[in-house]
């Protein structure tokens, strides 16, 4: 019903702003096929949806936007159908309107918002993100979801800002268990996410400005974990949450040596878990993200980041865990490598993402290439391979998932 | 008698300034000029960039972006790019800041999850968007990273030329360069690019030169390798000069968002 009054909305809108100035619209889009196939060879359970099959999809993109004087609209929206699901849906990617002013933009409807300064790894960016996506193998794209929030953006020489207002809830898309290996030690019968309340506003704000030669920004978010807390109903069942989180942070960019320096932080301040003893609930935690990454030689980028996560009152969450859960360590670290090589006159890129963590001892690498045909026709293909020392860290109980995944899509 | 011998004076004079005996600071100004005229015209610039890739089999692509640039003070450069098509970088903004003598910064925009991002700029021999044209071959290198050489006089299509001769002080794309910058209007009318084993490898020529706003500009150039047979023809269309573009477009409000007056 929300997809439809959107449509709804932005078509009166489109016709209006057309009437007034339709020489600025503009219509684009895409056909796309889409297939990851499990390559493991491990048996699926009953109640598995696609056997090998971790997706397969065919999505139409009808893209439309429209200039008037200082107002805008966007819309994106894929027509999708699912054959592992065998159904088909509407996937709204973007909806919104622009209005600019001298030292202010706002817009509103349903946007995709990308903050920070890591690579596939977020510590201030707590938007919408399906992680099935990326497991999977689709377009990096599908990554980012939209929020539906309101966005005011103000300029001035000395400081810039961006508030959004996040009124509807989404949470990140986790790998589905109908889908997906996963490690699960409750069956979950519930999902509780945040009621639509006002006092569940999420908001976020962003100042930014240059510092030297380095973009900074300092963030402060007020809302929810989008990773939910798990709360046992009963010895073997369980429910989905998703506590409140506040986050302040910062981030910067800026050439150094040669490449490009980038640093993050962010304290995630648990709200409701400040003592650390509820083991539903992620203790607070300081985050950074440090990284690097440098031409090596022509049309050739390599790029490596270190992130931790050092958790506060670690004691407390070893008291609470309960007996047979896993215990994470005190400092979580993550290391990834980017390369990426172009090659025949960027048509081709060949490129090599990995993330491993030391004390998980687990990893996912995603080997790729992606070859432009013409200039609308382009094919990607690869291979997610996870694994680990241990079934339940985050990637290593991904481990029976590694998958070939290919893509194809004509633009127009 | 003191008639005479200013006239002796005077043509020995002109045999001694003979072009061959050029020193090499001449060679280097004449380049300097050369570079100013080619990508530093008026206070700004605006224009419609439309390149064809040509491969050998007869493969077309086709690059069509928006450039804006804006002059700073001290030789240091504000460039803005929009691409209109191919589809799959539709809407993908370059900013670069370019200041002499040491690295760009370069930001870049991907609509599709409305990122911006810095890229490491030491690429200056890397392609630009795919073609034979690098990025320092768009924007400009350094002129202080080459030596000059002044070789010899010459004429192309009917015009006089001065043809110099660049050699990198630090291994580059090229190990020698030979250009061939027009004595009136300065602009490079041909440039010959070669590799390590002094085989010529990439050609540069202006194929057309048009005055607009009272600068002439090279409204057509081409950039052929010889040794794959690929070869880019750039048409800069609509070019306006001193257009009063402001410092605030080159920000992440409009690398986020464009202006539509500017990326027409």
């Amino acid at each position: 019903m929300k997809t439809m009054s959107y449509i709804f909305i932005i078509l009166i809108f489109a016709i209006k702003t057309a009437t007034a100035c339709a020489q600025e619209i503009n219509f684009h889009g895409f056909v796309q096929g889409s297939l990851s196939a499990r390559i493991t060879g491990n048996e699926t359970p009953d109640n598995n949806e696609g056997g090998d099959y971790l997706s397969g999809e065919q999505r139409l993109r009808g893209e439309i936007t429209g200039t008037a004087e200082s107002t805008a609209f966007t819309l994106k929206a894929d027509l999708v159908h699912d054959s592992v699901a065998d159904e088909d849906h509407v996937d709204i990617r973007e909806a919104y309107m622009d209005y600019r002013s001298g030292h202010y933009d706002l817009r509103a409807g349903r946007q995709i918002i990308t903050w920070g300064a890591g690579d596939l790894l977020f510590i201030n960016d707590t938007y919408p993100k399906n992680y099935s996506a990326l497991f999977s193998g689709q377009p990096l794209e599908y990554l980012k979801t939209g929020s539906d929030a309101v966005k005011l953006s103000l300029y001035s020489d000395a400081i810039s800002a961006d508030l959004v207002v996040i009124p509807f809830f989404e949470p990140y898309q986790l790998p589905d268990p109908k889908r997906f290996f996963l490690y699960s030690p409750m069956t979950i019968t519930g999902i509780n996410t945040p009621r639509e309340e006002i006092e569940n506003l999420e908001i976020a704000l962003r100042l930014y400005r240059q510092l030297g030669r380095f973009d900074t920004s300092l963030y402060v978010y007020r809302g929810f974990y989008k990773i939910p807390g798990m709360r046992p109903t009963s010895m073997t069942e369980a429910e989905l949450f998703y506590p409140q989180l506040a986050v302040y942070g910062f981030s910067m960019q800026g050439a150094l040596g040669n490449g490009v320096l980038s640093i993050e932080g962010g304290y995630y301040d648990s709200l409701d878990d400040r003592n650390g003893d509820d083991p539903t609930i992620s203790n607070s935690s300081a985050r950074y993200i440090l990284g690097y990454s440098k031409q090596i030689w022509s049309d050739f980028t390599a790029g490596v980041q270190y992130y931790g996560e050092y958790m506060q009152d670690y004691g407390q969450y070893e008291n609470s865990l309960p007996a047979g859960f896993p215990k994470s360590d005190k400092l979580h670290q993550l290391v990834t490598l980017r390369l990426t090589q172009m090659l025949k006159y960027n048509t081709l890129r060949l490129s090599l993402f990995t993330f491993y963590s030391p004390d998980d001892e687990d990893y996912f690498v995603i080997p790729e290439a992606r070859y432009n045909i013409t200039d609308s026709l382009w094919f990607s293909g690869g291979i997610n391979i996870f694994g680990g020392k241990d079934s339940r860290t985050f990637f290593g109980q991904l481990d029976k998932n590694d998958d070939l995944f290919a893509t194809m899509r004509y633009e127009f | 008698m003191t008639k005479y011998l200013g006239l002796f004076l005077l043509v020995m004079l002109s045999i001694t300034v003979s072009p061959a005996l050029l020193r090499a600071e001449d060679a280097a100004d004449i380049i300097r000029k050369s570079q100013d005229a080619f990508f530093a015209q008026g206070k700004d610039m605006q224009a419609r960039v439309k390149m064809t890739l040509l491969s050998k089999s007869g493969q077309q692509r086709l690059r069509e972006l928006t450039m804006l640039r804006k002059n700073g003070i001290g030789g240091e450069q504000k460039y803005f790019m929009y691409f209109h098509n191919p589809a799959d970088v539709r809407g993908t903004s370059f900013i670069v800041y370019k200041y002499p003598g040491r690295d760009d910064d370069r930001w870049i925009f991907i609509p599709a999850i409305n990122l911006v991002n810095r890229i490491a700029a030491k690429d200056s021999r890397s392609s630009f968007v795919g073609s034979d044209f690098t990025y320092e071959d768009v924007s400009g290198r350094d002129p202080e990273a080459d030596t000059y050489k002044y070789v010899r006089e010459d004429t192309i299509q009917g015009k006089p030329c001065h043809v110099i001769e660049s050699t990198p002080k630090n291994p580059a794309e090229y190990t020698r360069k030979l250009s061939w910058v027009d004595k009136a209007t300065y602009l490079p009318l041909k440039d010959e690019y070669y590799d390590v084993q002094g085989s010529l490898y990439k050609v540069f020529t202006a194929d057309k030169v048009e005055i607009n706003g009272g600068f002439p500009t090279v409204t057509k150039r081409s950039m052929e390798n010889i040794k794959s047979g690929h070869k880019t023809e750039v048409v800069f269309e609509n070019v306006s000069y001193n257009v009063g573009i402001g410092d605030d477009v080159f920000s992440e409000r409009y690398l986020r968002k464009p202006s539509e007056k500017w990326i027409k």
